[in-house]
């Protein structure tokens, strides 16, 4: 079977990419389609998951939603594939549905495993609080896969780099400039987050949360109150109305552990939960626990951390 | 300007999420409904902002069963002009938003908004679809929205950062937080939106594309392993060893 593979490739090609590249070798031959100013080298490096060819359309640069559309249906209709793969990140969430009604082809979006023995796929719903299985009817399907669903595995292929016309048109969206944050890991495809509620106080006590991110190499979040009374900012907020996360290890200082936070973290793999409180309900949610006050805690944390990394 | 805005019932955010029918159905025993916190906060009180700036109508339309009616009579008391329903269980997002856009083909609106999901199937699919239907530009995930003449100045999420952009209308925009505030609707605005209208139009016929065949919820946790705050060396080596994730 023919898959193809979206790789936004807009800032490097990273974990996200291998881990999607990884979901479409196990349904089929791989043919990723990208855009954008990307060296072949980095292209080429997909090889080693998994794809047997790259189709790069390096004249479409801060391409919209339309314009990413044609140049993907028209990759897959080259290609004759029939299943078509995103990582689930905001260009999916602008690309995908379109993609859906242009090709009648079933979305399923927020993909957490590979398809099922009945074809089924399972997916995230209730924002965290439950999974569900969709079945897709029509004869093309389209795959949105989460984050940190599936361990990228080096299988040591190679793959082709070739130039694609796109024949993706004119852009309606003119993006006029793109802030990213410097330096930081995006909170959706972190393995490691430390996460702070209000139990921190006010914003200036952030340093603590910051320093145990920064010793363990984590992504910083937090809790809906926080980021309402703008503590911190609205990307860092996790929960049923901010983002739903599935890292590997998820450490919660200062947060009670209400039911919509717990909804954005019950995909995680490992939860510790700091608080005074030995009440707190997200104890309950939580695999390891410290009853303690986080303005202790957090830095002796931070140091043990430290001396870990030192030692191994 | 006119504008549409597509509204989604959600289950509140406190309800207890179970399945029934062999887990093949959302259990809504005991389940009050809310309009989806997206819709709502953002999208729908967006639309009115523009409305008491620039002048316009705000129309909100739904696809759901007449006991729907409830929470589309709140979006009208927040201070929408007029709803629709059309009348029809929303089998996928596909449908869904096949029936909006057919609506809005017929009746030419200037801008459609969304929320930027639903908190119970977190597709992020019905803005996107809508957009591909009426050949429209989409900006997914809008944090803030200006209007400029004809033209659309949105900040929006991108990668862990934000993206500016602009796009000339007519468009279809996902909305998400920050856009706007939560209003709670008053008194005057709760009698008002009894009056209003509520027109009930059919269905147009559309192929399923997806199906949900069943749920599950994720398993309990065992007991937390509670360890002392004075020893987080063993906490680290328990990350290390046991849980294996540093």
């Amino acid at each position: 079977m023919s898959v193809l593979v979206y790789i936004n490739s807009a800032h490097g090609i990273g974990k996200n990419a291998f881990e999607t590249v990884t979901y479409g070798k196990k349904l089929g031959d791989v043919t990723v389609v990208t855009n954008g100013n990307v060296d072949d080298a980095s292209l080429a490096k997909l090889g080693e998951y998994g794809a047997s060819k790259v189709l790069v359309d390096k004249t479409l640069v801060d391409a919209d939603d339309q314009q990413l559309t044609r140049l993907i249906a028209n990759a897959a209709d080259q290609v004759g594939a029939n299943t078509i793969v995103f990582s689930h990140d905001h260009v999916a969430k602008n690309v995908a549905p379109r993609l859906s009604v242009r090709l009648k082809a079933g979305l399923v979006s927020g993909a957490i495993a590979l398809p099922d023995a009945d074809g089924t796929i399972k997916v995230n719903v209730f924002s965290g609080k439950a999974f569900g299985s969709v079945k897709v009817n029509s004869a093309k399907k389209i795959i949105s896969l989460l984050p940190n669903s599936i361990q990228p595995e080096n299988i040591g292929g190679s793959a082709t780099v070739e130039a694609f016309a796109g024949n993706a048109g004119d852009a309606k969206v003119k993006v006029l400039s793109t802030k990213q944050p410097e330096g930081e890991i995006p909170l959706p495809e972190a393995e490691l987050v430390v996460s702070a509620g209000r139990g921190l106080k006010g914003p200036e006590n952030w340093g603590i949360v910051e320093d145990l991110a920064k010793a363990l190499g984590a992504a910083t979040a937090c809790s809906r109150p926080v980021s309402d009374i703008g503590w911190r900012p609205h990307h860092e907020h996790v929960g049923q109305t901010g983002i739903a996360i599935r890292p590997n290890l998820y450490i919660a200082a200062g947060i009670s552990g209400a039911i919509q936070h717990l909804a954005g973290v019950n995909g995680s793999k490992v939860i510790v939960v700091i608080n005074t409180d030995p009440e707190a309900p997200f104890f309950k949610a939580a695999d390891y626990g410290v009853v303690g006050d986080a303005f202790e805690v957090l830095p002796k944390l931070t140091e043990a951390i430290k001396k870990f990394k030192a030692s191994n | 300007m006119k504008i549409l805005v597509g509204i989604s019932k959600s289950p509140d955010t406190t309800s207890k999420i179970a399945f029934t029918d062999g887990n093949s159905k959302f259990d809504e025993n005991g389940v009050q409904y809310i309009v989806n916190p997206y819709d709502e906060w953002y999208a729908l009180v967006r639309a009115l902002e523009l409305k008491e700036t620039i002048g316009g109508t705000v129309t909100i339309i739904t696809v759901g069963a007449a006991a729907d009616e409830a929470v589309i009579r709140k979006a009208l008391a927040i201070g929408a002009d007029e709803a629709v329903r059309v009348d029809a269980d929303p089998k996928d997002a596909y449908y869904t938003a096949a029936q909006i856009a057919d609506y809005a083909k017929s009746n030419g609106f200037d801008l459609i908004l969304t929320g930027k999901e639903t908190i119970q199937y977190n597709g992020s699919q019905v803005g996107g679809m809508i957009a591909e239907a009426l050949d429209m530009p989409f900006v997914s995930l809008a944090t803030k929205l200006d209007v400029d003449g004809t033209t659309l100045k949105l900040e929006k999420e991108y990668l862990g950062g934000i993206q500016s952009v602009e796009v000339t209308l007519p468009a279809v925009v996902s909305c998400a937080k920050g856009m706007a505030e939560q209003r709670i609707p008053n008194m005057r605005g709760i009698m008002a939106a009894r009056t209003k209208p509520l027109t009930v139009i059919p269905a147009v016929q559309v192929e399923d594309l997806t199906s949900f065949t069943g749920y599950t919820t994720p398993p309990a946790k065992s007991s937390v392993k509670l360890i002392d705050p004075n020893n987080m060396d063993e906490l680290v080596a328990l990350l290390h060893n046991e849980a294996k994730v540093i």
